[in-house]
């Protein structure tokens, strides 16, 4: 199994995906710092929204809407960056 | 710390647009010579754990959050180059898919988050492990400076683009920035000495790997 720890790492990831409805829902450090020196108000909206801050649309709960959200980021992000990584050490591997 | 748009200027956008594509180029490039088999897989894993660790924000000083950067942790494992491609990654995904992070601040989150971080990270540890040797208390002791000085080197250039931009007076966002960063920072080095430890008592063989 040692060939397939990334397989378990990945399902850790999903893990503490998981977990994210846990997470503290107040400002982070930049926003605070924008709210009480007085220039969060020129933050723009958006133009569009696919899964708007981290909730998965159309589903009532809350928590369900953050935990998918997060494991499709989750292996989104796994699949884009192995994907990646794969396509720019091709060459390498062909002339190996 | 992503940025919204409306925040920064459009000199602002423009150079950190710039600088952060210059950087990518780069990273791309050398990635592609360097970048070894083993380290294909680590390469997806930690663009999915950085994408779930920054879903889970920790509470700090009075009702502030914050959440890791991860791209200290990334750049000890695999090298400033292949972090600066995962949190480039990351930091797109987050903006297109999540709107977290405004679309013409990319470039500058992108540069905060993942050029900053990843090559401050590495240094600091670098440094830290050159001076106390090559031990597993180095590795931990390292990882956690990195960490810290990681993501308060992001927020003073985060604090320097606002006050550029005209947001908020330098006087003003510096220290509030610093200040609160110097707190999410503990936050982010405990983390990364976490999985740095779970690392070295699962597959000390990453340790050992090239960074790239």
């Amino acid at each position: 199994m040692k060939s397939k720890w990334w397989l378990i790492s990945l399902l850790v990831c999903l893990a503490v995906a998981c977990i994210s409805p846990l997470a503290s829902s107040s400002p982070d450090g930049l926003e605070r710092v924008a709210e009480d020196r007085g220039f969060i108000g020129l933050a723009g909206e958006a133009p569009y929204q696919v899964i708007a801050d981290y909730v998965f649309p159309g589903v009532a709960n809350e928590a369900l809407a953050t935990i998918l959200a997060g494991v499709v980021g989750t292996l989104v992000l796994f699949g884009a960056a192995y994907g990646l990584a794969w396509l720019l050490t091709l060459r390498k591997r062909q002339l190996a | 710390m992503h940025i919204p748009d409306g925040f920064l200027n459009v000199a602002t956008v423009a150079t950190t647009a710039a600088v952060s594509v210059g950087g990518i180029g780069g990273a791309v490039r050398i990635v592609g010579k360097k970048l070894g088999e083993k380290q294909v897989p680590l390469m997806g894993i930690l663009a999915a754990f950085i994408f779930a660790a920054q879903m889970l924000n920790f509470p700090v000083a009075g009702g502030t959050s914050g959440h890791v950067i991860g791209a200290a942790l990334a750049a000890i494992l695999l090298g400033p180059w292949a972090a600066v491609l995962i949190m480039a990654c990351v930091l797109i995904a987050q903006c297109l898919i999540f709107q977290d992070g405004g679309l013409l601040a990319l470039g500058a989150n992108i540069f905060n988050m993942g050029i900053v971080a990843s090559f401050s990270g590495y240094y600091i540890y670098r440094l830290v492990t050159w001076i106390a040797g090559n031990t597993r208390k180095s590795t931990l002791v390292g990882g956690f400076a990195a960490a810290w000085v990681s993501v308060l080197l992001a927020s003073i250039f985060c604090a320097v683009e606002l006050a550029v931009s005209g947001s908020s007076p330098l006087g003003v966002v510096l220290p509030a920035m610093a200040g609160v960063h110097a707190l999410i920072g503990i936050g982010e080095g405990l983390i990364t000495t976490a999985v740095l430890g779970l690392v070295l008592a699962t597959r000390a063989d990453l340790l050992q790997l090239q960074r790239i």
